[in-house]
């Protein structure tokens, strides 16, 4: 069991309150995943420069980090400290570099993610404890997803804790279990892929990311990924101005949607709906099994 | 009439309510506002009271009800009304997953959708829905009557047993030892019963094909042993 959730704003007056939602949606799912918690957020950011988020270890110091990296690289670097994550925005030109600061500092600093808008936290204990430490309500941005984790058959880490990120400012959120991940996992790492851990669910953001290399859309990579992965998921997935839904044939695990003018959200529970503004308004619907519900902002 | 607020009370201090009433109470129409999707709201009644919840509920809403008459004024999650004895249950809205599941008696209406495995392992329940259902639904369904006037997803009545399957529009494909059968006039007129249930008299029992068991699945051939 997991609780999986998701807002995609369309209406842009909504943004300033994308923390705030999420945030509110996230603690709805406690019962489902009281392990762990981890969202993805859309938020400020442009083109001209990447995006890191950045996760101290335990032994490791935060400030020292911070310092050690804008020293590093030399460069004007944009710092945001929540908890024990850095966002660090820099120069295109320094990515190079900054990744191999991370490289040479394993065992005190981890990579999460890779981006110009994304932001990814993650972190174990209760989804309230989660949200509190990185000030999630706070937080603004265009849309969001968001995973509460009860650990059925892996230990209860950070590295298992959702959402997976494998490709810029892509992420995946994943509801059920793989059976084929190893096989999947062995054919993309062939494919050049790589993996930080053993996780079935970072397999599927893997896949999804390597289709999307090959030029899919999100909607075509999430439809070959029926014929390719087999097993039970409902996967919500969020690209720099995608958000998509999918969930295997049987729909072993549940869903629910809502759409309105102003947004599209998504819950494992409607319990998760109901704290949306206006959500007596929307539509609310349960996606069919098998088939991929995706929005795109142009 | 006593009314109860989800959003000040909990799922159990209701429950508890319901369960210490007796059969003769006075207290015989009730009226829950706020669900907000909580689960097993209405859960265990064993009186003939009727109730009506103003919002949407989450799983196993009215489940294992006996005698009482519940009205959902919204959406319904996961197994509603699932192992029910007898009484009504009345989704207004949609249904999720597992409608009906193993229920033994009563009436469970939904008028707008219900989802996959609408009916599984029924017993004796009839279960009416006024949209479509998913798929696998009525799996294994052993006795009771699920009636549609939708259409059905795949692999309906996968394995059935003496249920029988109601549909007005397309099914989308039959399961396993599933089989369309003649409608007699004894099955018609159970249809037309269960239609004026569900306050349907303008239904044509004739716009509607019937399902059940080819009874090959459950019976043992001994011609098949090699099979096994």
């Amino acid at each position: 069991m997991c609780g999986i959730v998701g807002l995609f704003l369309k209406n842009k007056a909504l943004e300033p309150a994308l923390g705030d939602m999420l945030s509110k949606m996230l603690v709805t799912m406690s019962a489902r995943g009281p392990d762990s918690a981890g969202v993805a957020v859309y938020g400020g950011g442009n083109s001209d420069k990447v995006k890191l988020t950045l996760r101290a270890e335990e032994s490791a110091s935060v400030d020292v980090l911070a310092k050690d990296l804008t020293t590093t690289l030399g460069v004007p670097v944009e710092l945001s400290i929540r908890a024990n994550h850095i966002v660090a925005s820099l120069p295109r030109a320094a990515e190079a570099a900054a990744l191999q600061w991370v490289k040479a500092r394993a065992g005190q600093v981890q990579l999460v993610s890779v981006g110009t808008h994304m932001e990814i936290y993650k972190d174990v204990g209760l989804p309230e404890h989660v949200v509190s430490e990185f000030a999630l309500s706070a937080m603004q941005g265009s849309h969001g997803i968001g995973h509460t984790r009860m650990a059925t058959e892996s230990a209860v880490t950070i590295n298992g804790a959702h959402p997976f990120s494998t490709g810029e400012d892509q992420c995946l959120v994943h509801n059920g279990s793989l059976s084929n991940h190893n096989s999947i996992r062995r054919t993309l790492v062939r494919e050049g892929m790589t993996f930080s851990t053993q996780n079935d669910s970072e397999v599927a953001a893997g896949y999804l990311t390597w289709r999307m290399r090959k030029g899919d859309s999100l909607k075509q990579s999430l439809t070959s990924s029926l014929k390719d992965l087999d097993g039970f998921f409902t996967f919500v997935v969020g690209t720099r101005n995608g958000f998509a839904v999918l969930r295997d044939p049987i729909s072993c695990k549940p869903a629910i949607m809502a759409e309105s003018d102003d947004y599209v959200a998504f819950g494992s529970e409607y319990r998760a709906l109901s704290v949306l503004p206006a959500i007596e308004k929307a539509r609310v619907f349960e996606p069919e099994p098998a088939t991929v519900y995706a929005w795109e902002r142009s | 009439m006593p009314v109860c607020d989800l959003a000040v009370s909990s799922v159990r201090e209701l429950n508890q309510a319901l369960h210490r009433l007796s059969p003769d109470t006075n207290e015989t129409a009730w009226e829950i506002d706020n669900p907000q999707g909580k689960h097993a709201i209405g859960v265990g009644i064993n009186v003939p009271v009727e109730i009506d919840i103003k919002g949407h509920v989450g799983y196993y809403c009215a489940g294992m009800n006996k005698h009482a008459s519940v009205r959902i004024h919204g959406n319904a999650g996961t197994g509603v009304a699932e192992n029910m004895m007898s009484g009504t249950v009345h989704v207004m809205g949609d249904a999720s997953q597992s409608a009906g599941a193993t229920g033994c008696g009563g009436l469970l209406i939904i008028d707008g959708d219900a989802s996959a495995r609408c009916g599984i392992s029924m017993k004796g329940i009839d279960i009416l829905v006024k949209g479509s259902i998913g798929s696998m639904s009525a799996f294994m369904a052993q006795a009771g009557n699920l009636v549609v006037l939708g259409n059905a997803g795949e692999a309906l009545g996968d394995s059935i047993y003496e249920a029988t399957i109601f549909v007005r529009g397309q099914v989308k494909s039959l399961g396993a030892d599933c089989i369309e059968k003649p409608m007699t006039d004894e099955d018609r007129e159970r249809l037309a019963g269960l239609l004026g249930r569900a306050g349907l008299d303008d239904a044509k029992v004739d716009d509607f094909r019937m399902y059940g068991s080819a009874r090959e699945l459950y019976h043992f051939h001994v011609d098949n042993a090699a099979s096994y």
